[in-house]
């Protein structure tokens, strides 16, 4: 508790051991006045506020409502009730801080991942000293256990490090010297030491943090209605009160020949304005888009707007770009096709396949194309590079070499015809590497990018959340983005686009599709932030350290995993959910209780429950948005 | 020109009406205030000076609110 919080606990333990002994002393006549010793000692602040309020012509607010009130009870001679009113309205409100400061507490400490300070050697001795004084450059120590502060470059030393405070991702990678490290990541096996690359306000940490701390202030369309109903309704419900307290009274006394009984109504009308207190309303909303975002963060999901979560949940259409988002974006072989003949007699020890990738990878050994790179990676042999000699490329066709002093062609289609070599033309979607030594045709290599493992499941899982249509937007050409639309089960492709074309694309999406239902374009946030900025929702894909792909992007997904997609969806939907249980509960019950108020069923005491209990059920409502793990 | 300051608030409504306070305010092209994480972050016109508007919205959020504080 703070010390706010405190001393108002003080104040109402003491009021309400004065109001117990005012009780049984009970006092009549003017003794009665013994009442207020209690009263003003929970109260001063309230009716100080009220006076102020008053002054400064802020009429309506809860604590000029909560003065009339009491000060009208006592002044109808309930002064217990008075007391009791004030006394109960100020419990309500030290539990609602207290539960909305531990509430506010529990997210930021899901998104606790701030380095306190780094370790800088001097003199053979380690210091600590704080983040923001670690220059570009220079070097720290980060020992096991402890946050990496600042983004950098491991110069000395290898470990593990757990990304999942900015990941979700619980694999530890491992971290060699010469890999890059991002702040955040916790070390955890071995000691190594970094050479900064970023200052700290720079740093990928701090920006996460910035992020997700201002994503409340993007308000959500549920949260402006609040404020803008709160504005309507309690200047209205004073009206309502003054009108309950005037109008029967008058109708009774002039037309029904009645006893006006104005304590009564004056009553009714006190009691209505308890009721009236906009809070409860006003604080689980952001409370729970709070809660919805810290949750997602968790997950290695940054939302960076309440608006972003709240339209996720009616997301109908998603655009995905192939490459990097569905695929891995890196070229890999894919299969080897080799001639019956193709093994010569000094090959006789590998099999046909390997033959062939290896001297496919011997005389690409020289570029440094991502084709021949993944011909290198796919080759299990050490390639000497000794044996290759007269290197020739021909831009557009493919490399000609001499191998062990024998004349190879590697290229594409192109390089068969030149060469005048007969080949067997390959159909299979993707890139074919064609292979031949002295003239005769060896075989040929099929290189694809690689769909990723989750891609099928993440797809399937967006058709369970009840996505209208999937669709993917490729640069690719027809066949390839076919045969990956086909395995993973899309709805609509569009290949051999380019760029700008992806952007004409989504507009004429965003045409085609109602106003209610949401288009998502994912993508990997290279190349593609026109994209990102023009559909709904632009979510970004592995992008932990990549600042351009944060930067555009209005949700970013950490990792690469795109299965989070839908749990993204998943955890805006329960988001959303609460926040309408809340507003239909919140004004559902104040509803009735306005009824009963006016009706003169209801006492003072069913108004603080639907002033105080109203709110705390609220804000307990809205505290599950933290709970994530029913959805995964 | 945009900042963000460390606020001081104790309920969500009166977030809300300092926010419009701020809003309103001389100087201020735009203001929000976030209740969860207690900011309040300022879009000042061109070519005012930040110190002098961060008072005015002072005064006129203390209007509003009178338990409220910014840290300037």
């Amino acid at each position: 508790m703070t010390r706010k919080q405190k001393k108002v606990l003080f104040r109402i333990i003491i009021s309400a051991i004065l109001l117990v002994i005012v009780r049984l002393i009970n006092p009549q006549g003017w003794l009665s006045l013994l009442y207020l010793i209690p009263y003003f000692v929970i109260g001063y602040d309230i009716l100080r506020k009220a006076v102020l309020g008053i002054i400064h012509g802020e009429v309506f607010d809860e604590n000029f409502l909560m003065a009339v009130a009491t000060v009208g009870a006592i002044g109808l001679r309930e002064f217990s009730e008075g007391v009791a009113v004030m006394l109960f309205y100020q419990i309500g409100e030290l539990f609602q801080s207290y539960a909305v400061g531990k509430s506010r507490k529990n997210i930021t400490a899901l998104m606790d991942i701030r380095p306190d300070y780094a370790n800088i050697e001097k003199e053979g001795e380690l210091e600590q000293v704080s983040p923001d004084e670690v220059k570009v450059g220079q070097t720290i120590v980060v020992r096991p256990g402890e946050k990496i502060p600042l983004d950098g470059v491991i110069i000395e030393g290898n470990s593990t490090i757990n990304t999942s405070a900015l990941t979700g991702e619980s694999v530890p990678r491992d971290a060699l010297t010469g890999d890059e490290v991002i702040s955040g990541c916790v070390n955890m096996t071995g000691l190594i030491k970094v050479r900064t690359n970023k200052e700290f306000g720079e740093s990928t940490v701090s920006k996460i943090l910035d992020l997700v701390e201002n994503s409340s202030m993007k308000k959500s369309r549920s949260e402006n209605f609040i404020s803008r109903f709160a504005k309507v309704y309690t200047p209205a419900v004073c009206y309502g009160a003054v009108a309950l307290a005037v109008l029967p009274p008058l109708v009774r006394m002039l037309f029904l020949n009645m006893e006006p009984a104005w304590g009564d109504w004056v009553f009714r009308a006190l009691t209505f304005l308890v009721i009236s207190c906009p809070c409860a309303l006003v604080i689980s909303i952001p409370l729970s888009f709070f809660g919805g975002i810290g949750a997602a963060s968790k997950c290695g999901i940054l939302v960076k707007g309440s608006n972003y979560l709240e339209a996720l949940s009616n997301s109908g259409y998603i655009v995905f770009d192939k490459t990097g988002t569905l695929t891995e974006g890196v070229f890999r072989v894919k299969t080897v096709y080799a001639e019956d003949n193709a093994v010569g007699e000094d090959a006789a020890k590998t099999n046909a396949e390997n033959y062939v990738l290896e001297i496919a990878a011997l005389a690409e050994s020289y570029s440094s194309h991502p084709i021949s790179t993944s011909l290198r990676e796919a080759c299990a042999n050490a390639l000497d590079k000794e044996r290759v000699a007269q290197v020739e490329e021909i831009s557009g066709h493919g490399v000609t070499a001499l191998v062990d002093g024998k004349e190879a062609a590697v290229g594409n289609a192109k390089l068969m015809k030149k060469l005048q070599i007969a080949y067997k033309e390959c159909t299979e979607p993707g890139t074919i590497v064609y292979v031949a030594l002295e003239q005769k045709y060896l075989g040929c290599i099929l290189i694809s990018d690689v769909i990723k493992e989750d891609a099928k499941e993440a797809i399937n899982a967006l058709k369970t959340v009840g996505i209208k249509k999937t669709i993917m937007l490729t640069g690719d050409n027809k066949a390839v983005a076919e045969s990956v639309g086909k395995e993973l089960g899309i709805d609509e492709l569009h290949s051999e686009l380019l760029p700008a074309d992806k952007v004409t694309r989504v507009e004429e999406l965003l045409n085609e599709k109602t106003e209610k239902d949401k288009l998502i374009f994912v993508g990997d946030g290279i190349n593609d932030a026109p994209v990102l900025t023009r559909a709904d929702i632009g979510i970004a894909m592995g992008a932990l350290g990549s600042d351009a792909a944060i930067e555009a992007a209005d949700v970013v997904l950490m990792d690469d995993d795109p299965v989070k997609i839908a749990l993204a969806i998943k955890i805006s939907r329960k988001c959303l959910r609460i926040v309408y249980q809340n507003i239909v509960f919140a004004l559902a019950v104040k509803a009735l209780c306005l009824i009963l108020g006016a009706l003169g069923i209801a006492n003072m005491w069913i108004a603080i429950f639907a002033d105080v209990g109203v709110m705390v059920i609220a804000v307990i409502n809205a505290t599950r948005t933290l709970y994530t793990n029913k959805l995964t | 020109m945009e900042k963000t300051y460390k606020i001081e608030v104790d309920c969500a409504n009166c977030a809300e009406k300092m926010e419009d306070a701020a809003k309103k305010s001389e100087g201020v092209a735009d203001a929000t205030v976030s209740f969860m994480t207690q900011k309040m972050k300022v879009v000042f016109a061109d070519g005012v000076d930040e110190k002098a508007v961060m008072k005015k919205v002072l005064k006129a959020c203390r209007k509003v609110e009178p338990d409220c504080d910014i840290e300037l």
